[in-house]
């Protein structure tokens, strides 16, 4: 083996070597957060925390109850309002759509999705908050509806399309017409994937913070119903961490914790259910 | 495909307990919700109050976010809240600014101190407004600057960067805080000014009081500015400052209500005073009058009469609370002419 | 629309549904209306988006003009309202944050493509695109409490002691600040590069390594000679659109940047990013002028984004086109 045979092969060791070392990093990160907060979360989590309302400021005790009653009411609306659009969007898209508007629409989507979080609150600020002079649930709700728009429209048409031809062609065959054969056949053959990809939409605003600053804004007590400003987890761990009370850094973890554990096990089982759907699907 | 159906059960049975929470939370059905926002200030005596208030008013919430009160100003301005907070009394040009008529109502008297991390100082430091001045306009850089030094003979003072720490959002601490400075600095008044924000020479923002006071206490060798509470609750050592009459006074419950001694009996009836480096020897000088902002004509019967109730038990009953966290009482003139003018609310 | 659609096919009178499918031969006409309705709401609101941020920024923009974008003013005191500082803060974390991401993410991206075993790089690559749905606010509240002091005992003044002679390593270290955001949107960022990298990896046809391989290149040389450039435009889109991620990126910026408005040439210096003025400023904005330029703020925001994403995806496709199947 020449000397310069011997560089080449400890170039290739090292530079993999090096990738490898990168990936290590990377993945690491994740086992370093969830650790943290599973360290720190864990030992501040109690029963009031999901129980109690917060206590004044400075007043140790108390819990965030009514923000995780807020965050609910937050995402509930946010389905409400962004799935059906997202979803008949999507159906469009993979059933019905004529070029150019669909081409339109993608691109549409696109830069619905890539709008910065806080402009989206911006939006929501200016075309709900002022016109009904008051920052509500609502306002909050419909802002992370709108965000949800990109991803459901994407899944629903990604997953309308692996539907086979032949279903299709199958129904259309026995005389049903378009909409009956895309109701009754298509659809049900596609809904796990799609309720799945929209499953991880809701995963992903339910951390969104930005977007809720000056919409959803916060409230110390419970927010009747939904035109009142509410308290929210995201918001609350963001006020809790930048301010100095140790009680209060001991709840932000705590929230941390709560938030993430649900984000991730959503993410978790839902890419879980879609990568078995698509291992059957090609199988 | 059963996994699934399970995975979809859990989620809808989490999801309607949600529901079902949302639906059984607020404790009486017609509770009545106001909004008020504003200065981070008197942030933990309004909670308090607004917490005991609703103790003993159980079908009444009055939720107050602590924005800031520049926040407070223009958010009663568009209308989103009911009521604003502002330590800032506003000037004609914001009143003119306003579609309708606002009134200043005076809570409590505050202090705003210069509060420091400096690893290694135990003793107790002392302001001169020069210094102070300086030091936010980024010309004294170092801890053992002479102007910090002179003032403090014996206290070993690090040659270490001084982090400065202000604030980030519209604040109306910060306008006490320019609003002294731009009294004994010429040079500040003309090249910064005073407001609510300003465009800072230096230094780091920290967002609310609250804030400033989580980067003070993160970060050695850092000052900063908050309300007398915030370094009390977070156990910040804070400096004593000299006055006009020259006397270096630490910020106290006298001290602060020496400098409010001063226009007690000449208060404006629209109650826009600033006390800041008032005269007195007793008087520390950078303290305020925080003030709720109340529009003058609140259209909902209901509201206006619990935001009337509440003023009227602020300014009797509510004051008791002032002193545990250290904010001073008004005096007793402005109390009893407060309380004519809440009739003036329709 | 779906349900509706199912309840009235079975509706209990036969005849008269037959008519009436009949008189819906083309209920599909029907069925594509209300599809096309939801489909032009997506439109319609995106529209109403640009919309809403140009005509709220009017005020901003006759005032100060193209000169909004090079005046370093920040001060609401005497209404001068400019751009810079803010554009400043964006670009330098962002770039920053690209600086440490893409080594580290494409290095990954190989690892992960070329050298791991088919099941290995799944999970890890699960775990890893796991990364990219942690909430910002979290990443936020770690780096206040784990990065911050980090930077500010140790690697600041490490920094200081071995690179102090250059101009970005100077100054008190104050912990938070453009270094402390650029770090941490490099972390928040790599799941992207490494996700959509190592698919555009994957997406090179083998017979291109193969054919590296017989002519006798080590497995480096064939994935660094040959493979890496076939998948550079893809790559190049993974970085453009974890950029368009770091511009917008709110919460963990706003908390650990420093929030001051100022040009540095330290990375030790605090600064400010357009969407932390944003959340930090709107509610509290006095004056319409004001809230304007915030507004204008988030417009350029918007189109910036808008660009690094369009460019992004046209990179990426341009690799699966030139990709001629998956291996």
């Amino acid at each position: 083996m020449n000397y310069r045979t011997l560089w080449r092969k400890s170039v290739n060791a090292v530079m993999f070597s090096l990738t490898g070392l990168a990936t290590v990093l990377t993945v690491s990160v994740l086992f370093f957060i969830l650790g943290y907060l599973v360290w720190y979360g864990g030992r501040a989590i109690n029963w009031d925390f999901f129980t109690k309302l917060p206590k004044p400021v400075g007043e140790t005790g108390g819990g965030m109850a009514n923000a995780i009653v807020g965050s609910v009411k937050l995402l509930l609306l946010a389905t409400l309002t962004g799935v059906p659009i997202g979803f008949m969007g999507g159906v469009y898209l993979a059933e019905f759509g004529g070029k150019t508007f669909s081409f339109l629409l993608r691109y549409t989507t696109d830069l619905l999705n890539g709008v910065p979080s806080i402009v989206m609150g911006i939006f929501a600020y200016t075309m709900v908050v002022l016109p009904m002079k008051h920052f509500s649930t609502l306002a909050g709700g419909l802002a992370l509806g709108v965000m949800m728009i990109p991803i459901a429209v994407r899944s629903t048409e990604e997953f309308l399309r692996t539907v086979p031809v032949t279903l299709r062609e199958g129904a259309l065959a026995l005389g049903a017409c378009k909409w009956k054969a895309i109701t009754t056949v298509v659809i049900p053959a596609a809904i796990r994937g799609i309720l799945t990809g929209i499953i991880l939409d809701l995963a992903r605003v339910a951390g969104e913070t930005a977007p809720l600053l000056f919409t959803a804004f916060n409230n110390r007590f419970w927010s009747p119903g939904w035109n009142q400003p509410t308290a929210s987890l995201p918001v609350m761990i963001f006020t809790y961490a930048i301010a100095p009370y140790e009680d209060w850094h001991r709840q932000a973890w705590a929230a941390g914790l709560v938030l993430l554990g649900l984000v991730l096990l959503t993410n978790i089982t839902a890419r879980v259910v879609l990568a078995r759907k698509l291992s059957s699907a090609a199988g | 495909m059963r996994k699934f159906l399970a995975c979809v059960t859990v989620l809808g049975a989490v999801l309607s307990l949600g529901v079902g929470t949302v639906a059984s939370a607020p404790p009486s059905p017609d509770a009545a919700l106001i909004n008020g926002a504003g200065a981070t200030f008197p942030y933990p005596i309004y909670s308090k109050w607004f917490d005991e208030y609703h103790k003993l008013h159980g079908d009444l919430q009055i939720n107050y976010q602590s924005i800031g009160s520049g926040g407070g100003i223009r958010q009663l301005q568009s209308g989103t809240v009911d009521f604003g907070a502002s330590d800032m009394p506003l000037n004609d040009q914001m009143l003119n600014d306003f579609k309708f008529k606002v009134l200043h109502f005076p809570t409590v008297l505050g202090a705003v101190v210069p509060t420091y991390n400096i690893p290694g100082v135990s003793q107790e430091l002392k302001f001169t407004p020069e210094a102070l001045a300086g030091i936010y306009q980024g010309k004294i850089t170092k801890w053992n600057d002479g102007a910090l030094t002179s003032a403090n003979p014996g206290v070993n003072l690090p040659g270490e960067d001084i982090v400065v720490v202000h604030r980030s959002d519209g604040s109306g601490t910060t306008f006490v805080w320019t609003d002294y400075l731009s009294k004994v600095s010429q040079d500040w008044a003309n090249k910064v000014g005073k407001n609510t924000s300003v465009n800072w020479p230096v230094g780091l923002g920290g967002k609310g009081n609250e804030g400033v006071a989580g980067l003070v206490k993160q970060t050695p060798n850092s000052i900063g500015y908050v309300e007398l509470i915030y370094a009390i609750q977070n156990k910040l050592p804070y400096g004593s400052v000299r006055n006009a009459a020259g006397v270096f006074v630490k910020a106290e419950l006298s001290s602060v209500t020496a400098a409010a001694g001063s226009v007690a009996k000449s208060m404006p009836a629209d109650f826009r005073v600033s006390i800041t480096n008032a005269p007195g020897k007793a008087a520390y000088p950078i303290c305020s009058f925080t003030y709720l902002l109340v529009p003058e004509s609140i259209p909902e019967a209901s509201k206006r009469d619990a935001i009337k109730e509440f003023l009227h038990w602020m300014l009797t009953d509510g004051q008791k609370d002032a002193e545990p966290l250290a904010y001073a009482r008004l005096p007793k003139e402005v109390v009893d002419k407060e309380l004519r003018a809440i009739s003036e609310i329709k | 629309m779906a349900s509706t659609a199912v309840a009235v096919g079975g509706a209990p009178r036969p005849g008269r549904v037959r008519a009436f499918l009949l008189r819906l031969r083309s209920g599909d006409e029907i069925a594509h209306l209300i599809t096309l309705i939801f489909a032009s709401a997506i439109f319609l609101v995106t529209v109403l988006l640009v919309f809403e941020l140009y005509r709220n920024s009017a005020l901003a923009r006759e005032k100060f003009g193209w000169q909004f974008f090079y005046s370093r003013t920040w001060d609401p005191v005497f209404e001068q309202f400019g751009a810079l500082p803010f554009i400043f803060g964006t670009v330098v974390t962002s770039a920053v944050g690209l600086l440490m991401a893409v080594p580290l993410g494409v290095g990954a991206a190989i690892f992960l493509a070329e050298m791991a075993p088919a099941r290995v790089s799944d999970a890890l690559t699960f775990v890893i695109e796991l990364l990219a749905a942690v909430p910002s606010v979290i990443y936020g509240l770690l780096a206040i409490f784990t990065l911050v002091p980090l930077l500010r005992t140790t690697v600041q003044p490490f920094l200081k002691r071995t690179l102090g002679f250059l101009p970005l390593f100077q100054g008190p270290a104050y912990g938070v600040g453009l270094l402390a955001a650029g770090l941490i949107l490099a972390i928040m960022i790599v799941p992207f590069i490494v996700s959509i990298s190592r698919e555009v990896l994957l997406a090179v046809p083998v017979e291109q390594r193969e054919a590296a391989l017989a002519l006798g290149a080590t497995r480096w040389e064939s994935t660094w000679k040959v493979v890496v450039p076939y998948a550079r435009a893809g790559i190049l889109g993974s970085i453009f659109l974890a950029m368009a991620r770091a511009l917008g990126e709110t919460m963990a910026v706003t908390m650990v940047i420093g929030n001051d408005p100022k040009i540095s040439s330290s990375l030790f210096a605090p600064g400010y990013s357009i969407a932390a003025v944003i959340a930090n400023e709107f509610t509290e904005a006095t004056g319409d002028l004001y809230v304007h330029a915030l507004i204008e703020l988030g417009l350029v925001l918007f189109i910036l984004t808008i660009v690094l994403n369009g460019l992004a995806r046209l990179l990426i496709l341009a690799t699966h086109r030139k990709g001629t199947a998956h291996p």
